[in-house]
């Protein structure tokens, strides 16, 4: 799960890491009164939707169109973006008024954009350095990593594709946790030097203990800032959490932003299916996540488009099908349905029911295809015959995906 | 011959009483594999019993391995229990540990990796089907009658996939020797090299299917090992998820770690490299491997 900014601030703060005041607002009044509670004498308006490179982003509206394409590949567009200075509570007030309740568009919203709904006001503060700083687990050895580069307010794919040497990586192990002396090390490679280092092994420290004590799956800090003063603070935070631990922590949960997630993702969720929209034209519904990606594959294989990535989970039910496949068909680019089940724990012959089931509750106006396989197939595929729905039954993965693709191909 | 699983293995099912613990403690029974004990604290000196079978339920994996002599433990405990119980069977030193459970939170493993460093115990998953030798023993959810005893061992993360594989190669007439779902989360103690390795080392295992999944670089080890080994095992091999949006499934600053790997393009080349057959249909998994071994 993703959050805000402003969220991920709020609760690093609980852990001591150094922050700017600042506070959130909803409405351009609400923000002047945030910035009448911060000293001045520059304040910072930033836009709070679940992407990056909001200051390089264009809103809707503001610009032309091909200013927004720029925008959209992250190159430098006319007009201003979303994240910006003021220099007076009047200024503050414009700048909110200028951005709450408009798209936003950035190299990582695609296209579309965001809808802005809250802005983060903060104060400013005189930068001398600025870095770059992440915590995430190490697959490969199955250890928390933290990793940081000297080059901050630049995507850290970037800097490992042209200055791999910038970036400093060490692990926690999980019986001592991180170790200060590991921070203090890498904070030497970063050129820290005296009271400045060991500003950074604390906040090095705080954010170890946020990334664990709540169950983070990333904390991203770019930049991570030194003032001219010598403090050592956080300007921006990203936070992911691991959505299997989200039950130990009600507090982070409660912080999910609807609005920035896709309606039909949402849904899903609540069906406890998992899925994803994508931009083609044969929704899949599918058990088991490796079997679901591969029925994409074979779609795209045989010069198919997939609509969505959809799992139904290794136990569905007749209802979770229904769902699924209600789910699908309200996508008005889904031009045919492929089914594709493996049954293992999941019967056939229960497929078959949820199917039927959701044909005859939603209609059907495009191609469907179920190919099953595995435990009771015979009694599902009787169950699809016997039902006098217009539905092609396979029997394996290569006829599914050309019988499906064929069809779609047709009917456009 | 088979790899971790056969006819000898002793199992303990720990979270037996509960709803998918039982049933398939059940399928396996009925599969044939020897199913010698029950951990379910509190219930400890109570009787499970299916079709005629029973089996007797402890308080504790060390009663349970003292008693019945089990030697592989199979998990259905809950999520925010299960690395608790992963823990308990590493501290017994069982051999073999098999945690089915799906959705454990990922700070709970990160110790149990840790806590399995230098220890005897082999765990396959969490998250994952299981493992199962045809014929002789079934610890996992897989349905076990798609199975058929022969010489091609099956590897991979996920369930149906691995069902997929299997279904292909008794289709073309390819029995296996041992099939082995090693799991979709983050953190799984068997990886794709470590249960290539079993394969390799295993006298009955004549080829070997090994299905990777975008994201990490497990099947870029698995590479570089068939190389630096020499493995003369014919290998098939295909990718799930080449055409997954990027982004999605891993962070943003997930892909770093493994600079520039993690695609499916990056592993298909590293296993064309290492000699591997790779197939970019799914579908053509079992046919290939005829193909590859001439038959």
């Amino acid at each position: 799960m993703k959050i805000h900014e402003f969220q991920a601030k709020e609760l690093l703060r609980r852990y001591n890491v150094p922050l700017l005041s600042g506070g959130a607002a909803k409405t351009p009044l609400e923000a002047a009164a945030v910035a009448q509670t911060l000293p001045g004498p520059i304040w910072v308006v930033k836009s709070q939707i679940h992407a990056g490179g909001r200051g390089m982003g264009r809103f809707v509206g503001d610009v032309s169109d091909a200013e927004l394409d720029k925008a959209s590949k992250g190159e430098k567009a006319e007009g201003k973006g979303g994240v910006r200075l003021a220099k007076s509570h009047a200024e503050v007030r414009d700048a909110a008024a200028a951005m709450l309740g408009k798209r936003l568009v950035t190299k990582q919203t695609g296209r579309e954009g965001r809808d802005v709904g809250t802005l983060y006001i903060e104060g400013g503060c005189e930068i001398a350095r600025e870095l770059y700083l992440a915590m995430l687990l190490d697959r490969t050895n199955n250890r928390i990593l933290l990793m940081a580069s000297s080059e901050g307010g630049v995507e850290i794919e970037e800097t490992a594709l042209h200055r791999p040497e910038a970036i400093f990586k060490v692990w926690a192990d999980p019986i001592t946790g991180l170790g200060a002396w590991q921070a203090r090390d890498m904070g030497f490679h970063l050129g820290f030097k005296g009271k400045e280092n060991a500003a950074f092994v604390k906040f090095a420290l705080a954010i170890y203990d946020a990334y664990v004590g709540l169950d983070c799956s990333m904390v991203e800090i770019n930049p991570l800032v030194v003032t001219k003063q010598g403090e050592v603070i956080a300007l921006d935070a990203k936070m992911t959490f691991d959505d299997n631990a989200l039950y130990r922590h009600p507090d982070v949960e409660r912080m999910r932003d609807l609005h920035e997630e896709e309606p039909a993702e949402i849904e899903a969720a609540k069906w406890n299916l998992s899925f994803v929209k994508l931009d083609g034209d044969i929704g899949c519904l599918v058990n088991g996540a490796g079997l679901a990606m591969s029925t994409m594959d074979i779609i795209k294989f045989y010069g198919g488009d997939p609509a969505n990535f959809l799992d139904v989970g290794g136990g569905a039910n007749a209802e979770q099908v229904a769902a699924a496949f209600r789910i699908i068909t309200r996508d008005p680019n889904v031009k045919g349905i492929l089914v594709n089940i493996f049954g293992g724990i999941m019967k056939c012959d229960t497929i078959a029911d949820g199917v039927i089931a959701a044909v005859k509750e939603v209609g059907l106006k495009v191609p469907l295809v179920v190919r099953l396989q595995g435990t009771n197939v015979e009694l599902g595929r009787e169950k699809l015959a016997s039902s006098g729905l217009n539905i092609v039954t396979v029997a394996h993965l290569e006829e599914a995906a050309e019988a499906i693709v064929s069809a779609v191909k047709k009917g456009a | 011959m088979s790899i971790l699983v056969n006819s000898e293995t002793r199992v303990a099912f720990a979270g037996l009483t509960g709803k998918s613990g039982g049933f398939h403690a059940g399928q396996c029974l009925e599969y044939g594999t020897k199913v010698v004990a029950g951990v379910v604290p509190g219930k400890g000196g109570q009787v499970w019993e299916h079709a005629g079978h029973k089996v007797p339920i402890f308080d504790t994996m060390a009663d349970a391995k003292n008693q019945t002599g089990a030697n592989a433990a199979a998990i259905f405990v809950p999520p925010p229990f299960a690395a608790d119980s992963i823990l308990e069977c590493i501290d017994v030193g069982m051999p073999l540990v098999i945690a089915i459970t799906e959705g454990i939170p990922v700070a709970d493993m990160v110790p149990v990796a840790r806590y399995l460093e230098g220890k005897k115990t082999t765990l396959i998953g969490p998250n994952c089907p299981g493992i199962i030798t045809p014929g002789q023993c079934k610890i996992g959810i897989m349905p076990g009658h798609i199975h058929t005893p022969g010489n091609i061992g099956v590897l991979s993360r996920s369930g149906t996939l691995t069902y997929e594989a299997v279904h292909q190669l008794s289709r073309v007439g390819l029995g296996q020797s041992t099939a082995i779902g090693i799991g979709g989360d983050p953190i799984i103690g068997t990886k794709h090299l470590d249960a290539l390795k079993l394969f390799a080392a295993d006298d009955g295992t004549e080829a070997i299917i090994m299905i990777g999944e975008i994201g990490g670089s497990a099947e870029e080890a698995a590479a570089d090992w068939i190389i630096t080994s020499g493995l003369k095992k014919p290998i098939v091999s295909f990718i799930a998820g080449a055409t997954a949006p990027p982004g999605r499934r891993m962070g943003h600053a997930g892909a770093i770690i493994s600079g520039g790997q993690g695609t499916a393009e990056s592993k298909y080349e590293a296993l064309q490299r290492a000699g591997v057959h790779i197939v970019r249909s799914p579908a053509e998994m079992g046919r290939k491997m005829k193909e590859v071994l001439g038959r």
